[in-house]
């Protein structure tokens, strides 16, 4: 037989099943989108496509998006959804979105580091705009240059700064003007009987007018609060006090343009562009139920050559990729208000006080603990009850031994007696077979796999040890003691392993730090940074860092920025004892904080790279525990996110801790990716 | 639980002096066969308290002779350590409890795990 005709034939298979696979890759993506999108695809070609894996949410960069369509002829648009592993493209003529769509399904785009296979579908164009849409703030209206630039000029010398009465205030990240009633922030409300002297500025009437001609209200606000914002100052994410003011707000931006960001309970971020002399009119659930605040930064990201059109009722997008930067300048915005003077009776109830709901800041987070009682219940909802929900999930990133305690347990005589407190899922118990070692734990469930490998583990708490005193000849307490909410119980915890150790007995202790690049080394938990997200992430194995705290997914790309928390309180005292979420694989930016961890769900063996993007999980939160919260995910779907307390130390904490602890000498100590180490020995 | 595990756990109720040994209560013991390491059990022996051991093993029906006093010499008796090997590796406590000797709490043993949390007013 002839070879060739044999090895065509082969070949001519090969592609039959290659162009099979792209097909039905094809069209579980326009499945995919349908189901968890709502988007839904066009059968017949249109001009408009959608690219999936193309999106931003993938780590795909507009530059390069946009080269690889380019090749295929006009493109009229290109719209990247924040966070979307998708992004839509209209061209010019039919013909070309066909051209793209033949070439370019199934191939891979190289986009920075990341590689990406793209499917497309057509979709009909204006679907795919109102299908976007639903993820901005509902009844939420930006309305450009609504005031001229002489106008502006008028309304910023309105306001006087230079005197100075009990309703202006310096606030930590911004000044603050109030007219005609004085808002509070002690309670977050307005004494209504009593008004302050001086009323709105005459100033502003002709604008107020104008926007009661234009419908954006139908009663003149009585409350005016000026903020000023310099460079690099924000205001915490708030919801307007229900009780306190009536539907709209309105909000006008004055000598430079920001973004504000919205933030739906659900998890939804937008961040809107606020451009100068552009009126933001609130209403509805995006008054009562988002919250929106502004991220103290120095830059912002904008789209880098799109000018907002007066016609666009959206607002613009601020997105990561191939996006220009803006230097903020001082920015006053004039936010007039309504008082209320019946309780509210909002359809959102979980987000009003007047309805009893949670109060005007959700998501709640809880406080640095104050007490002793404050502590235990702040330690058992977010660190034990996580780490009993989370077992298994965690378990199974926590394979790898790390290497130099691998070594302190090494140099250890054969038959020593060493003493895991917090020992997870065993790792440690048996890397050196010639100890005799017994493990415990908070959390049954991980006691539970360590029985389940045949290790002798109990549950027990860390400050209450319920072994012999001075029956160790090593202890190791890795990765526990940052769990402690006060310094007092950090101590106790140290104490107590001390306790259990024989004369000359040695306890290695690691703790997270919070210098987390340390000799201009960046340890390997700010590293993984680097690795694409969401999507390619999901390989099958879960990987293991060197860090306490490997994140096993980084789902969250929301930008809680974290010093700041849900809450108006953004007077200094009330927002700094507010626990604040981390940001993961970022830099600390306070030692007491909030880690999340994203609970890995369900994998779609096949098409990891794309469902998982969409965070397709969808796993019944409401069983699994209080401080778990499915509100951290962007998109709005349902990844359930636990958060972990922490208390990561500064350098020289934990010796400074340790030295406290009568009976005990610091043999050394040393920086150990990411995290802060001692050995101590027992006199 | 293991003898071994229970060798070193003491109660740690707050104000009681005598919490050693925990006394066992089992509902369900379970014998599995664990390689005998002759070398690895001479060097558990003295970091054990022997009497509390045999008094476990006692309270387990599983004392398999052995002697009230530690025998002098037994790196070479390969009988003697084959029983402690039995006793401390082998048995183990399924289902049951431990008791506090003085304050009288238990703890619970299940599926092999003894949990010794405390309430906040015994800690």
């Amino acid at each position: 037989m002839d070879c060739t005709v044999v090895n065509n034939v082969k070949a001519a298979a090969r592609r039959g099943k290659e162009v099979k696979k792209v097909l039905r890759k094809q069209l579980k993506a326009s499945h995919t989108l349908l189901k968890h999108e709502g988007i839904s695809t066009a059968s017949q070609p249109t001009k408009n496509l959608v690219v999936a894996n193309g999106g931003l949410g993938n780590g795909v960069s507009r530059e390069d998006l946009s080269a690889a369509m380019k090749q295929f002829g006009n493109v009229e648009s290109l719209f990247m959804p924040p966070q979307k592993p998708y992004a839509f493209v209209t061209y010019r003529s039919e013909d070309d979105a066909r051209k793209a769509h033949t070439q370019l399904n199934g191939q891979k785009l190289q986009s920075g580091e990341n590689s990406v296979t793209l499917y497309l579908s057509y979709v009909d164009s204006e679907k795919h705009k109102e299908e976007v849409l639903v993820h901005f703030p509902e009844e939420l209206a930006l309305v450009e240059d609504f005031v001229s630039p002489e106008e502006e000029i008028l309304l910023l010398a309105a306001v006087d700064w230079s005197t100075s009465n009990q309703a202006q205030k310096a606030l930590k990240h911004r000044r603050v003007k109030h007219y005609g009633f004085e808002f509070r922030y002690d309670n977050n409300n307005v004494d209504k009987d009593k008004p302050l002297p001086a009323g709105l500025p005459e100033e502003c009437l002709p604008v107020l007018h104008r926007c009661l001609q234009d419908g954006h209200i139908n009663f003149l606000p009585d409350q005016l609060t000026v903020n000023q914002y310099e460079t690099g100052q924000g205001i915490p994410p708030h919801i307007d006090t229900h009780s306190a003011f009536e539907d709209t707000i309105l909000s006008l931006s004055l000598g430079a343009k920001t973004v504000m960001e919205f933030r739906h309970p659900d998890g939804r971020v937008v961040p809107v562009v606020l451009p100068e002399r552009s009126l933001l009119v609130m209403k509805g659930e995006s008054r009562y139920l988002w919250t929106h605040g502004i991220t103290p930064r120095k830059f912002d990201l904008v789209p880098a050559c799109e000018t907002q059109s007066a016609d666009h009722s959206e607002p613009n997008l601020v997105s990561h990729g191939g996006l220009t930067l803006s230097k903020r300048g001082t920015r006053t915005s004039f936010t007039f208000r309504k008082i209320r003077h019946e309780p509210c009776c909002c359809a959102f109830p979980s987000a009003c006080d007047s309805q009893g709901g949670s109060s005007p800041c959700p998501p709640s987070q809880p406080s640095l603990p104050s007490c002793h009682a404050d502590a235990t219940r702040l330690e058992e909802e977010y660190v034990h009850r996580v780490y009993d929900a989370i077992a298994s999930h965690f378990s199974s990133t926590r394979h790898t031994p790390w290497p130099r305690v691998c070594h302190f347990l090494s140099a250890l005589q054969p038959g020593s007696v060493l003493a895991d407190v917090g020992c997870g899922n065993g790792k440690y118990l048996g890397v050196n077979p010639q100890l005799i070692t017994v493990g415990c734990d908070r959390s049954s469930s991980l006691v539970q796999i360590c029985a389940e490998r045949g290790f002798n583990a109990f549950v027990s708490d860390a400050l209450s040890v319920p072994l012999r005193t001075d029956s160790c000849d090593a202890c190791i307490s890795i990765a526990v003691i940052h769990h402690f909410s006060t310094q007092e119980r950090r101590l106790a915890a140290v104490r107590e392993l001390v306790r259990l150790l024989k004369p000359g007995g040695q306890a290695l202790i690691y703790v997270w730090a919070y210098e987390q690049e340390y000799n201009k080394q960046k340890s390997k938990y700010l590293k993984d940074h680097n690795k694409p997200q969401n999507g390619e992430k999901s390989k099958d194995k879960p990987e293991e860092g060197q860090e306490p705290h490997e994140e096993p997914s980084v789902l969250t790309t929301s930008h809680l920025d974290n010093n700041y928390t849900g809450g108006l309180k953004d007077d200094s005292k009330m927002t700094e004892s507010k626990l604040s979420v981390h940001t993961n694989r970022t830099a600390f930016n306070s030692q007491d904080l909030l880690v999340p961890w994203h609970l890995k769900g369900r994998k779609t063996r096949g098409e990891e790279e794309f469902s998982s993007s969409l965070h397709t999980t969808n796993c019944p939160d409401s069983k699994l525990s209080p401080s778990v919260d499915t509100s951290q995910v962007p998109g709005g779907s349902s990844v359930p996110v636990f958060h972990r307390y922490y208390h990561v130390f500064q350098q020289g904490e934990l010796e400074q801790l340790c030295i406290e602890v009568t009976g005990v000498e610091v043999q050394t100590s040393y920086h150990d990716q990411g995290n802060w180490c001692v050995i101590l020995q027992k006199e | 639980m293991k003898l071994l595990t229970h060798n070193m756990l003491t109660s740690h109720v707050k104000g009681v002096t005598k919490g050693y040994p925990l006394l066992i209560k089992a509902t369900e013991v379970k014998v599995n066969e664990v390689d005998f390491n002759p070398k690895f059990v001479c060097r558990m022996i003295p970091k054990l308290e022997w009497s509390a051991l045999v008094q476990a093993a006692d309270q387990l029906g599983h004392r398999e002779d052995l002697p009230g006093e530690l025998v002098p010499d037994y790196e070479k008796n390969e009988d003697f350590l084959r029983k402690v090997h039995r006793v401390l590796l082998e048995v183990e406590v399924i289902e049951g409890c431990l008791q506090c000797p003085e304050s009288g709490r238990e703890f619970p043993i299940s599926r092999g795990i003894p949990n010794m949390l405390l309430n906040e007013d015994e800690a």
